[in-house]
């Protein structure tokens, strides 16, 4: 049976590299746990904000239903691991505080394909392809894996979910789990988000070599790529393409089109190997 | 019926050649490209055809009209194959009939040459080694790859 799914948004980190609370930063006139936990709280049966023992009358957080971290657990494995003794039946949505691209469709997408006969269902990172801990859904099953794996001495999810039974998708849209640490990140971030470019669908058509090393005809893609150029380079990494730009042409609704043209919500784009008709 | 359609059955010649007769032409030409054995010094057993059709009916329809226009000619028609092809078997058909035979050849001629470069289909070969390779997308796939060699890793900093 499919154990009923709660949220956790982690607001319990120090925020040491910010240098300030990253709870507390605002974007699009609402602070990150604001959209965080709103984001969370119509999708699960129950959402709460991870606090440290000290922050639990914090004007931030006092606001939210809380889960107290586990004492004497380190990083952001005590937040899930309080959750778990908390509600030991409950499967967790966890959820980092500093993601502030992440949207709907990545959470709907997760939720959509979890596996509840997995130990837990995340996203494969779209920098280095390695499990992403903090948008991820722990089954209950995972609590004893955790105690155990936290009895070893280890505490980093991100190595735990490398080790555990874990079903890995792809990222529907893939600066969605970027993280902000520093005031250099935030800066970067900021503008990705103000920006027009908003995350929207476009269709994806294959053909040929193509098709074969992306494994299907088409698909539909969450991006941020605001031409023909930013999707072939998010796209080449995700199905590690092996011809360049340089040898393909681009196809925007059955139309040959320029690598820079701007692309809009339902465009189909079809990139053109080299042909060989005759 | 389009000037320009693909076929994923094999193609009658004869057949094709009647819908282009007309009492105003005094030449027909047609040239066909058929599936050979062998190619770039490997035993080709079959062929593999793919299109992006859309564009590529589309893209085919404009070179039949630049060549009519460019030439004088009256007719013209082309149809490439899909899917598997054997041995022998015509993979694509070029007709055109004019009022003489110098337009006829020249059109018949531009129309080839220009399906082959900008119509979007793909042949993949299958050898008798039991190899196949899209033809003019491995060797660029192989120089590519070498440039990736020394490629890095993205560093991603986790919370």
């Amino acid at each position: 049976m499919t154990a009923p799914l709660h949220g956790l948004v982690l607001a319990g980190g120090h925020s040491r590299r910010m240098g300030r609370d990253k709870a507390g930063i605002q974007f699009d006139g609402h602070t990150q746990l604001q959209r965080t936990f709103g984001l969370i709280q119509h999708l699960v049966v129950r959402g709460f904000v991870s606090v440290r023992p000290d922050q639990q009358q914090d004007p931030l957080r006092a606001a939210f239903p809380q889960i107290v971290d586990a004492a004497g657990v380190q990083g952001p494995i005590a937040g899930i691991r309080a959750a778990q003794l908390a509600y030991p039946g409950a499967a967790w949505l966890v959820v980092a505080i500093d993601l502030p691209l992440l949207d709907a469709p990545t959470l709907q997408n997760l939720i959509a394909r979890r596996d509840p006969a997995r130990l837990a269902t995340a996203y494969r990172s779209s920098h280095d392809g390695l499990p992403e801990p903090l948008c991820a859904i722990y089954e209950p099953a995972a609590a004893a894996a955790i105690e155990a794996w936290l009895a070893t001495g280890r505490n980093c999810p991100r190595k735990f979910l490398i080790q555990s039974d874990t079903l890995l998708l792809e990222q529907p849209n893939p600066q969605s789990l970027d993280n902000v640490n520093t005031p250099a990140d935030l800066a970067a971030t900021s503008s990705t988000a103000a920006g027009n470019a908003a995350p929207r669908e476009l269709r994806v058509q294959y053909f040929a070599l193509l098709r074969e090393q992306a494994g299907r005809r088409e698909e539909a893609v969450m991006t941020r790529a605001a031409t023909p150029h930013e999707l072939f380079s998010e796209l080449a990494a995700r199905h590690r393409f092996t011809l360049g730009t340089e040898h393909l042409k681009v196809a925007v609704n059955t139309e040959f089109s320029d690598w820079s043209r701007p692309l809009a919500a339902g465009d189909t784009v079809v990139f053109i190997p080299p042909v060989a008709g005759g | 019926m389009s000037a320009f359609r693909f076929s994923s059955t094999p193609i009658d010649g004869a057949q094709l050649r009647s819908e282009l007769i007309d009492v105003h032409c005094g030449g027909f030409t047609a040239f066909e490209g058929w599936v050979r054995d062998h190619n770039e010094g490997q035993q080709v057993t079959h062929l593999e055809y793919e299109a992006f059709e859309a564009l590529g009916v589309r893209e085919g329809e404009k070179i039949i009209a630049e060549a009519c226009a460019r030439h004088g000619v009256t007719r013209a028609l082309c149809v490439h194959r899909l899917g598997d092809l054997g041995l022998k078997e015509i993979a694509v058909w070029v007709g055109v009939a004019a009022a003489h035979r110098d337009e006829a050849f020249k059109a018949c001629r531009y129309i080839i040459d220009e399906v082959k470069h900008r119509v979007p289909i793909w042949k993949k070969e299958h050898y008798v080694s039991g190899d196949s390779g899209w033809v003019n997308c491995e060797r660029c796939a192989a120089h590519a790859h070498d440039h990736d060699e020394h490629g890095h890793a993205h560093h991603h900093d986790h919370a």
